[in-house]
């Protein structure tokens, strides 16, 4: 792998919400090197602490939420330290800008969708006036909107959803940020409408030098537009490494049971893998590795230990004991080594 | 199977389904579509939002009013005026799993009234023992203990809270269950037992599924046969398998090239096609409803039926309409 410049580095991060009295852990001590110009996707079940993750890096945590401990360093400041809005408003749309799951619902419907861009030009640009309009009817044609002037006087109600989601990628880019969290920004959509986001997006993210995240539950979609894939469960990333490796060498068994319970690996008329049990508790301490009490594969120590991250290729690496070199041999599932072969194949034919 | 030997369960003629009542805001919702559903099959209803899916399944349960057309369950039409004792019989054999299982749930009742509410109305009962034992059976029927019909909605989580939307449709004891998008609200890992759990009772209990939904391969997963459905017209319908190696109307292509695979270079290779309703030239060749081989129906006028019979012929060319 050719040398990246890291443009986004957490350590060791521990985030904590009170509940109702109680202390939550949602983020356990997560680590992530994000580099400059890739597009990451972070996959996991909801609850999983993906989206609380991303949005610490914008001082997005609800008022019950902390950073307890670690650190994101960004441009060599260690945001996490961050204690006002004033601070943050430095990076927020500036630097760091998403775009959020429902088109639906996360814009103004009172206002006229080019006043709503205008609006973050002006804020975080400095330029004003038919300047700042010339620049929104850009940015609308960009996101690939067809008569920008016209559009620019509509309200979101005449747009259509997918409409409506380029319209808000557009306020996310009007400020040139460096990085694009994409939560879930293409669930909310039709099939072909997704497409057609998703691709806009990977068109975007040349066009405007972006380092873009993809937050998402769904492997199909990352499959298309992720250079790596991070696979998080109960707050941590449990496995990291490029979109092939993940996907064709997948090692952590969770990441395994996340891909073969996708209908399209399933065989028609049996049943479809699933994943027994729910997520753990948060409330409490995890004890080991925090899949094992839902995985029939779990080995004695998964329940002891918590296992640290072991390389599978300077790219990839997984926090599975099975990787460990005393570890029994453990055979994925079916429907993973058909993906595999597959992929083997192909790679030698 | 020999389709002679299959009995219909539903048949849908020519339905028209408007909202609005006024000529100025009129709305067709669903323009003549029709399609019939065998005994014991799932099938499946695709489209975009806004393509009046929903709306079917709604009309079919009764709760929307059909403007033309008919649904015929069991040999007797259902919609429009019927008597109550045929009301009532509808409503237990026809029942509906609904998508979003933190919004369908009463918060403020019981499991033990939610799952019986349908019981009360019709009063199928004898007496409450019976009642009781009728709802012991449904939750433990989609792999929930008894001891949780004392508990509320909110103390559960959203897979489990979907088996408690299945309990209470099974419960009825339905022929038909009309289900909404029902895993397009839940997680990855838990959508897999909520299909796995629907295709189990459906062969423990023989029932028979209208599924809607707009998630392309969890719908080429469960289904058995699948109607396209564009803008209030069902545009194509075939055996699943079949229409979706060999998808014949344009829609249906562009629908279909969209599917996401979890698999990066297929991923990559893979070639949007998009639908322009302008490629239909309707104007002076209106379209019919055509079988154009044994039962895959499609939307299209003379001169598109006779390049679809081609690509039938020769599926791996590539055409143009």
């Amino acid at each position: 792998m050719e040398e990246k410049n890291i443009i986004l580095s957490v350590r060791d991060l521990v985030i904590k919400f009170r509940l109702r009295g109680d202390v939550l852990t949602a983020i356990r001590e997560a680590s992530l090197d994000l580099y400059e110009g890739e597009s990451l996707a972070i996959v996991g079940e909801s609850g999983s602490g993906k989206s609380v993750f991303t949005k610490s890096f914008m001082g997005l945590l609800d008022a019950n939420g902390w950073i307890d401990s670690g650190s994101i360093v960004f441009e060599g400041q260690d945001i996490s330290q961050y204690k006002t809005e004033k601070d943050w408003l430095k990076i927020r749309g500036d630097k760091i800008a998403m775009v959020f799951q429902d088109p639906m619902t996360s814009l103004n419907p009172l206002k006229s969708v080019g006043k709503q861009v205008l609006e973050a030009i002006e804020l975080h640009q400095n330029i004003r006036g038919d300047k700042a309009r010339k620049k929104v009817i850009e940015i609308l044609e960009d996101v690939g909107i067809d008569e920008p002037e016209k559009r620019y006087r509509q309200f979101p109600h005449e747009f259509s959803g997918g409409m409506r989601q380029r319209v808000v990628i557009a306020i996310a880019i009007a400020c040139n940020p460096r990085i694009l969290i994409c939560d879930e920004p293409t669930t909310a959509l039709d099939v072909t409408i997704q497409a057609q986001i998703l691709d806009l997006l990977k068109a975007l993210q040349e066009k405007y030098n972006l380092t873009t995240i993809y937050i998402t539950h769904d492997l199909g979609v990352v499959a298309n537009v992720a250079d790596r894939i991070a696979v998080m469960y109960a707050g941590d990333i449990i496995e990291i490494g490029k979109c092939e490796e993940v996907f064709y060498n997948g090692q952590h068994p969770y990441t395994w049971a996340l891909l073969s319970s996708l209908p399209q690996l399933g065989v028609k008329g049996e049943d479809l893998f699933s994943i027994k049990g729910t997520p753990p508790n948060l409330f409490y301490e995890i004890k080991g590795d925090a899949f094992a009490p839902r995985n029939p594969r779990a080995l004695k120590i998964d329940f002891l230990e918590r296992p640290p991250y072991f390389s599978v290729s300077p790219s990839h690496k997984a926090k599975t004991w099975l990787l460990d070199p005393r570890a029994p041999e453990v055979h994925p599932p079916e429907s993973i080594q058909v993906l595999r072969q597959q992929w083997e194949v192909e790679s030698n034919g | 199977m020999d389709r002679k030997d299959k009995e219909k369960l539903l048949e849908v003629k020519n339905l028209r389904v408007e909202f609005g009542r006024r000529k100025k805001n009129k709305f067709v919702a669903v323009k003549d579509v029709s399609f019939h559903i065998y005994k014991g099959e799932t099938f499946g209803l695709v489209g975009e939002s806004g393509s009046g899916k929903t709306t079917i399944g709604r009309a079919i349960i009764r709760l929307n009013e059909t403007a033309g057309g008919e649904i015929i369950f069991d040999g007797k039409r259902i919609n429009g005026k019927i008597d109550k004792e045929l009301d009532k019989e509808i409503t237990r054999r026809i029942q509906m799993i609904f998508q979003d299982p933190m919004a369908s749930l009463n918060e403020r009742a019981k499991v033990d009234y939610i799952v019986s509410e349908g019981l009360y109305n019709l009063k199928n009962y004898r007496d409450e023992k019976e009642r009781k034992e009728m709802v012991e059976k449904a939750l433990l029927d989609v792999g929930l203990l008894p001891e949780f019909l004392s508990r509320f909605p909110h103390e559960f989580s959203g897979g489990q809270r979907q088996r408690i939307g299945v309990a209470r449709s099974i419960v009825m004891e339905p022929e038909l269950i009309i289900a909404d998008e029902p895993i397009s609200a839940l997680d990855v890992s838990i959508r897999a037992q909520v299909l796995n759990l629907m295709s189990e009772l459906q062969k423990k209990k023989g029932l028979t599924y209208l599924f809607i939904a707009h998630d392309l391969s969890v719908v080429r997963f469960i289904t058995d046969r699948v109607a396209v459905i564009y803008k209030g017209e069902i545009v194509e319908l075939a055996a699943t398998e079949k229409l979706y190696r060999h998808p014949l109307h344009p829609y249906t292509r562009a629908l279909f090239s969209a599917i996401p695979h979890p698999d990066p270079r297929k991923e990559r290779a893979k070639v949007l096609e998009i639908y322009d309703p302008s490629c239909h030239d309707y104007e002076d060749n209106p379209p019919r409803w055509v079988e154009i081989e044994a039962e895959h129906f499609v939307l299209a006028n003379e001169r598109e039926l006779d390049v679809y019979r081609k690509m039938l012929e020769s599926p791996d060319e590539t055409y143009s309409l």
